[in-house]
């Protein structure tokens, strides 16, 4: 039985009249990249946002890595494992880079006010590690150059970059990228997928919601499709694509030859 | 702190002999301010006062980013919890305090920087809690309203029991008094005459020095960048996992701590408070202080705080002559120009240098990156 | 029971006049945002302006009738009053509207305290009489008094209300503010002029404060350069208390508040035993403000806005 990281089940949440998500749920095993796909409106931030502890749902379980949590505080899910990033990017715009990572670092690490007053000797090492693993992970993503800049003064994909970085920092258990890949170009997309190739290869399980269907089919090896708030589908890119739910709802035409993690 | 003065923590030599000047011009001012009167260096005392409460401000506003109106009330709760601990006031109205304490009330030096450090954080608590959930103008507005509580409850609490004395407010307070050295005389040292005021003076000092201390290492801490994190962004800081409510609190609760502090000096100092010292302008003039220098950039505040703290009376000392030597008659008297310098402060900078007059550096990537970059908003 | 409508008495005139006064600070938020720090010293602007006036026709038209001073007093303040307003929207807050929302709180700030200073210069620092100009014998209503300038102060901000009512609701300005409210850009594709409708409705808002400023003066008979901060900051809770941005809300926060303050004053002494007194009257605003936004942060009458992560 594969290590379980993230279980979810029965998840319903209404906005009002729109019944946002119907018993939406998702089951990733450790060292997954499990796609979140379904056209626009289909309820994939919202579901994502309801994981993470940005919305309360009015209904559903929770599990991380067999331990149940509830997604009412956001820093309590982030304390628990899951590290998220912005469909927006949510960066600090006026700290640094490195800044921006090394507060990835807080919920990790334990200095307090007065340690930082009387400058303790476990204070000064704590900080000395931060900065160390905070230039590592700049490094990991390749913004190590722009470690002293303002955050909202780099380009759109290094921004992106950072913000992985600094989810990275927090040493999550699961790796939660909302739209990841929105607004870059090909060549930039490439070098996301290469980035997430690595990170998964380091051990480290991903969820990702994204429009790009051909970077999820050849990246992801699990996906969930969602439409009007329910799921559609679950398997892997190739059953998925080849669902006939999952065709008349979003894929449409299908280009047949697209390349899978399976066929590739 | 590389970022304080960019050339000089390139070169530890070039700011140890900088820092070597700064001292000692600091601890000369009040000989050469005492030259043109004595009311120079109550100026400079005061300066030191109004430069704690600027980076006890700063650390609300300037690093948490909450907008905080009220802030005098700590002020206003440091010195009358001195005045009340450390004058005949209290032994004076309730006959069962006489007794416990038949010597009177005198509070130890040693004991009231913690206490009105411990007294303001509390009330810093106490103020924060129900305003952490509201937005930038709403804390401002009810953080305001707190203030002005604060105020309305030292002016009338002297009925049924007389507590604070009321608009009267509470004289006869202990001068401050370090190893049998009372501060209220000139004491002769070495030779010597040094003023009663040129002893405050370096006393205030030293806890500013201290104060300023305290904040540039709190501000490169874990803390305080959880701060600067809630202040751009609170929704992501909350997604890093900061606990977004304890760290507020921590906020309010620390920057309490220094207008705590720097009122029981405040106290000490005049022998005497009222009321009347903790009204909204003060709470205002602490905000100009910190917009003016520049938010969030600790130098930048010390060089606002100073400047309002002192421009106005140089003014009061050429302006008055002036318009009488011009028109005969004073049209601005002083305090209506002071005023009506913090109030220009704050709209001028707005408008033209919101960062303030000396900002924190910014690093922005290489102009030729920029070109073929799109930039998120 | 004489005590009960006596304070209901006073509620209903101090609610009147800070249901005027909260006009101007939520239609101000509800178009713009901004709290309008600096709208109760324009009611400052406005009483003493009228009381300078009166105070110089007085000698002049010795036998001019009272309400005809004052009448001239309040026209004389509506224009000044308006003036300033839109000297402030145009030189500090319209630079500053796409800056973050401190930004032109800070400036709100500043303009407050250069109205002030400027109030210092022209009519001095002390507290100066207004005089009374109606024949201000108590009246008899039913076991509790009431004056002529009272019952104006109910009447007229009663009229003044209705008036606005009309004119947000049924006339072509009136929707174009409401366009404006919701979507200032929408609003001017449909061919509004946004910037003309906002000083439009700072005209509006200091027009009211005008008046209300020399109703608050006639019934205190007293004036000075700080009067605008405690009804300004009393006002703006009623704004609050109605749901800011919402008119019929600024006009039930303001009369409800006034009926709280009137009441709670009243009735403070009796329950709690007397320790605490009637001069705590001004703490009931606050701790009614701080309620409101922490249970209640929508108002009476106003909408929840949901935020989008």
């Amino acid at each position: 039985m594969a290590d379980v990281v993230l279980k979810v089940a029965g998840v319903n949440k209404r906005f009002g009249g729109l019944q946002a998500l119907s018993d939406v749920g998702i089951d990733i095993e450790r060292g997954q990249i499990y796609g979140l796909i379904g056209p626009n409106g289909a309820g994939k931030t919202t579901f994502f946002n309801v994981v993470t502890g940005l919305y309360a749902p009015d209904s559903g379980t929770f599990e991380l890595a067999g331990k149940p949590y509830s997604p009412s505080e956001v820093h309590k899910v982030a304390a628990a494992g899951i590290a998220r990033t912005f469909q927006n990017i949510r960066l600090f715009p006026d700290m640094t880079a490195m800044e921006n990572v090394m507060v990835g670092r807080h919920v990790r690490t334990k200095a307090t006010a007065l340690g930082a007053i009387l400058r303790t000797r476990a204070t000064l090492a704590e900080e000395r590690a931060i900065r160390q693993r905070s230039f590592e992970l700049l490094e990991y993503v390749g913004v190590a150059k722009y470690a002293d800049y303002q955050a909202r003064t780099l380009a759109y994909g290094d921004q992106r970059r950072l913000e992985i970085a600094r989810a990275l920092a927090t040493d999550p258990k699961l790796l939660a990228l909302d739209e990841p890949a929105a607004g870059m170009n090909a060549t930039e997309k490439v070098a996301l997928r290469a980035l997430l190739e690595a990170i998964s290869r380091d051990g480290v399980t991903i969820l990702l919601i994204e429009h790009d269907v051909k970077l999820v089919l050849g990246l992801c090896d699990q996906v969930t499709v969602l439409d009007y708030g329910k799921t559609i589908a679950v398997g892997t890119p190739g059953d998925v694509q080849r669902s006939p739910a999952v065709i008349e709802a979003y894929l449409g035409a299908a280009h047949t030859n697209v390349a899978t993690k399976e066929s590739a | 702190m590389g970022l304080l003065l960019p050339r000089l923590s390139k070169d530890p030599r070039a700011a140890w002999i900088a820092a070597f000047f700064l001292a000692a011009t600091l601890m000369a001012l009040p000989w050469v301010a005492g030259q043109f009167g004595n009311a120079w260096i109550r100026v400079l005392a005061f300066a030191c006062l109004y430069v704690m409460l600027a980076l006890g401000l700063n650390i609300v506003v300037g690093f948490a980013g909450l907008l905080d109106l009220g802030y005098i009330a700590f002020y206003a709760v440091g010195a009358y919890m001195y005045a009340l601990l450390a004058s005949p006031h209290l032994t004076q109205q309730f006959a069962w305090i006489a007794q416990a304490f038949p010597d009177g009330l005198h509070l130890s030096i040693w004991l009231v920087v913690p206490f009105g450090a411990a007294i303001a954080a509390f009330f810093g608590i106490l103020l924060g809690a129900p305003v952490l959930k509201l937005r930038g103008d709403y804390l401002a507005i009810v953080t305001l309203g707190f203030g002005e509580i604060i105020r309305i409850f030292i002016n009338n609490l002297n009925a049924p029991l007389n507590v604070t004395n009321g608009p009267q407010g509470i004289t006869l307070i202990d001068p401050i008094t370090i190893a049998g050295v009372t501060f209220s005389k000139t004491i002769n040292f070495f030779g010597y005459e040094v003023s009663s005021l040129v002893l405050y003076y370096y006393l205030f000092l030293a806890l500013t020095i201290i104060t300023v201390v305290i904040c540039m290492r709190l501000q490169d801490s874990r803390l305080g960048r959880a701060w600067m994190a809630i202040r751009e962004d609170e929704i992501a800081a909350k997604a890093m996992g900061i606990n977004v409510r304890n760290v507020k609190l921590l906020a309010f609760a620390l920057g309490a701590t220094f207008g705590g502090v720097a009122g029981a000096m405040f106290a000490a100092f005049q022998g005497f408070v009222s009321p009347e010292s903790f009204v909204l302008n003060e709470s205002i003039i602490v905000l100009a202080m910190v917009v003016l220098g520049g938010i969030g950039h600790i130098p930048g505040v010390i060089v606002g705080a100073i400047l309002l703290a002192v421009l106005p009376e140089f003014l009061r000392y050429t302006v008055e002559p002036t318009q009488m030597f011009l028109f005969g008659t004073v049209i601005l008297p002083a305090e209506i120009l002071r005023m009506m310098l913090y109030g220009l402060a704050m709209v001028l900078i707005m408008l033209y240098r919101p960062k303030g007059l000396w900002p924190a550096p910014e690093h922005g990537v290489n102009p030729v990156v920029q070109r073929h970059s799109r930039l998120a908003a | 029971m004489e005590l009960l409508l006596q304070q209901i008495i006073n509620g209903l005139v101090l609610g009147s006049m800070y249901a005027l006064i909260a006009l101007g600070y939520t239609m101000v938020y509800g178009i713009l945002n901004l709290i309008n720090f600096a709208h109760g010293d324009v009611l400052m602007v406005g009483a003493l302006t009228a009381l300078s006036t009166i105070l110089f026709l007085q000698p002049v038209f010795v036998d001019a009738p009272g309400w005809l001073l004052l009448i001239v007093g309040v026209l004389a303040a509506i224009p000044v009053c308006i003036s300033v307003s839109l000297i402030i929207e145009r030189v500090a807050y319209r630079p500053l509207r796409n800056a973050p929302r401190l930004a032109p709180l800070i400036t709100a700030i500043g303009v407050s305290i250069l109205l002030q200073t400027f109030a210092m210069i022209v009519w001095g620092r002390n507290f100066l009489t207004f005089p009374t100009l109606l024949d201000d014998r108590p009246i008899e209503f039913f076991g509790a008094t009431i004056t002529i300038t009272r019952a104006l102060v109910i009447v007229t901000s009663a009229i003044i209300m209705i008036g606005l009512m009309v004119l947000v609701n049924r006339t072509k300005l009136g929707r174009a503010m409401r366009a404006t409210a919701e979507n200032p850009r929408v609003a001017g594709l449909m061919g509004v002029n946004p910037n003309y409708v906002i000083a439009l409705t700072f005209a509006i808002g200091a027009a009211l404060a005008a008046v209300a400023g020399v109703m608050w003066a006639a019934t205190y008979s007293t004036a000075h350069f700080f009067m605008g901060f405690t009804p300004g900051l009393k006002a703006f809770t009623a704004a609050v208390l109605g749901g800011i941005g919402n008119i019929p809300g600024a006009m039930l926060g303001g009369l409800l508040l006034g009926l709280i303050e009137a009441l709670g004053a009243g009735y403070i002494g009796d329950l709690t035993n007397g320790i605490l007194g009637s001069h705590y009257q001004d703490i009931f605003a606050f701790l009614v403000l701080v309620g409101v936004l922490i249970f209640r942060p929508q108002g009476l009458l106003g909408e929840r806005v949901a935020d989008r992560a």
